[in-house]
């Protein structure tokens, strides 16, 4: 049966003797009833293994390293546990998830899977200690490239915000995002979080002394932007006022 | 090269000289010049690898093997001894399947374009004998492949012994299997880049049919797609027909847990199964081809 090239002339099929037809129909059979035997194979929070190392990795990129990065996203995302037969995130090891990712963000820097990974899975557990360890991989990250990862730490920052209650480590974040990610692409609202976390903290002359600054500066394009910031800062100083 | 092609009808014809015909009427007799061909052909296809310098192009993969993992040694900060030999091992296994697989069409694909088959089949050889020799021949290469390399680890990098013994037998089988899966492509396909082209794409397959599985049933693919209903039963299908390679000789074997007995039993009951399904396919085909 050449599959390639001129097709050679075959002999009947009564030629092969009838043993080797019952081994091969009988084998396959085994072969079959073999690997349905074998139980599919699914991830576990313990097979994942720690990230391998850089150098290593460059070399098994074999000069396409973007491709690697993203074989490894994907590698990394089969243990994880929506389906309900797969692993609870909180159950992996998070310093082999950071691992991974800092493993596909080094061989891939322009890419924004880790990241978003990395905040919109990982850092989304009931697990304070563990979602601190992912926010901290992400600001960490985010230092590396402000203007372009700035969207995963603006995320991180509502986390802290919202699901650990620490208005500090928000405030941390979002002030990151407002002096360091200044690239023409990083919209207004990201750069202005950090005032409405100091409001939230009471830091009431602060977030009046950011307000009366930013409207100076003229950054503000929107003139509905800087009525709204107007507003704000009228009625805080009518209450300071009082 | 051409040593050997003549070798191989010169030594069948003295062994068929040496059993009569009419002495092999009998089973028993059969039986005896069957394993008598087996091994006449058998111990060829081993000539022709040392011929081929199969065993030096080994040499010359461990040394280069030592040079990469001693490079990559001396920029890792911890685990220095686990990256060494891990590397090494992956690297070896990589290696030994592509040269087999190499030299098997290679070899395989000779025997055709010399007439070597047709010299070979011109004298009282079954096309059984012929092809289950070869084949042992081959089983035999990948052998004193897995077992140098198996070696090399040990007196290389420090694997432990019994480690990489067993690492090296798990080895064989795993290039015994490409050997055999080699050989089928070369007999039934015309072209040895296509053969070639289809050992490798089996190896990759095989080894990565597991990973592609746990993909395939990731939670973040979309259920409903229609991809997902063709692509995952493709999956299955797909390996259900291919032996999972990525469960032999595994590097961490030689750095972490050693394998139970139950996964040793797995590995080596799965080569025997593929081994002989390839063996049987192979013949299926070389019966029916009209040489």
């Amino acid at each position: 049966m050449p599959w390639f090239g001129p097709p050679a002339a075959q002999r009947p099929l009564a030629s092969v003797p009838r043993a080797v037809l019952g081994i091969l129909g009988l084998v396959l059979g085994l072969q079959i009833v073999f690997r349905l035997w074998q139980a599919p194979p699914q991830a576990q929070a313990s097979d994942l293994p720690p990230a391998p190392p850089r150098a290593t990795l460059a070399l098994a990129a074999f000069g396409e390293p973007a491709a690697l990065a993203k074989l490894l996203m994907l590698y990394l995302q089969a243990f994880d546990n929506q389906s309900g037969s797969g692993v609870p995130y909180r159950l992996l090891d998070y310093d082999k998830v950071i691992g991974w990712l800092a493993d596909a963000l080094a061989l891939d820097p322009a890419a924004q899977y880790p990241l978003h990974a990395a905040s919109r899975l990982y850092a989304e557990i009931p697990d304070a200690a563990k979602q601190r360890k992912m926010l901290d991989f992400i600001y960490r990250e985010f230092l590396v490239d402000p203007d372009r990862r700035w969207p995963w730490l603006t995320h991180a920052a509502l986390i802290a915000k919202h699901r650990l209650h620490d208005l500090p480590l928000a405030l941390r974040y979002a002030r990151a995002v407002a002096t360091l990610a200044t690239g023409p692409g990083v919209p207004a609202w990201a750069t202005q979080m950090h005032i409405f976390i100091l409001e939230d903290m009471n830091e009431l002359e602060q977030v009046r002394i950011l307000i009366g600054g930013l409207l100076a500066s003229g950054r503000l394009t929107d003139p509905s932007e800087a009525r709204f910031l107007q507003q704000k800062l009228e009625t805080l100083e009518r209450g300071a006022g009082r | 090269m051409h040593f050997v092609i003549v070798l191989v009808p010169v030594r069948l014809h003295a062994c068929w000289r040496q059993y009569p015909a009419s002495t092999c009427r009998s089973t028993a007799s059969e039986n005896f010049t069957l394993k008598h061909h087996l091994w006449a052909i058998a111990r060829l296809t081993l000539l022709e690898a040392r011929r081929n310098r199969l065993l030096w192009l080994a040499g010359l993969v461990v040394l280069a093997g030592f040079a990469l993992a001693q490079f990559l040694a001396q920029v890792a900060l911890t685990e220095t001894q686990p990256i060494r030999i891990t590397v090494l091992a992956a690297l070896f296994r990589l290696a030994a399947a592509f040269m087999l697989a190499n030299f098997v069409v290679a070899s395989a694909q000779r025997d055709f374009a010399d007439k070597g088959v047709e010299l070979t089949l011109a004298l009282p050889v079954a096309r059984a004998s012929f092809c289950l020799g070869k084949l042992l021949g081959f089983a035999l290469c990948a052998a004193a492949l897995a077992a140098l390399f198996a070696a090399a680890l040990w007196l290389g990098p420090g694997a432990e012994p019994a480690r990489a013994a067993l690492w090296g037998a798990a080895l064989a089988a795993e290039l015994a299997i490409v050997a055999a899966m080699g050989l089928f492509c070369a007999l039934t396909l015309a072209s040895s880049t296509g053969a070639f082209a289809a050992v490798v794409g089996f190896y990759l397959m095989a080894r990565s049919v597991g990973a592609m599985q746990v993909i395939a049933t990731s939670p973040l693919t979309d259920e409903n797609s229609a991809m997902h209903a063709v692509i995952n039963p493709l999956v299955d299908a797909l390996s259900l027909l291919l032996p999972r390679l990525d469960l032999f000789a595994r590097s961490e074997w030689l750095t972490g847990a050693a394998p139970s007995g139950g996964e040793l039993a797995i590995v080596f009951a799965q080569a025997a199964l593929y081994l002989v399904l390839l063996a049987a396919a192979t013949l299926f085909d070389f019966y029916r081809r009209e040489l």
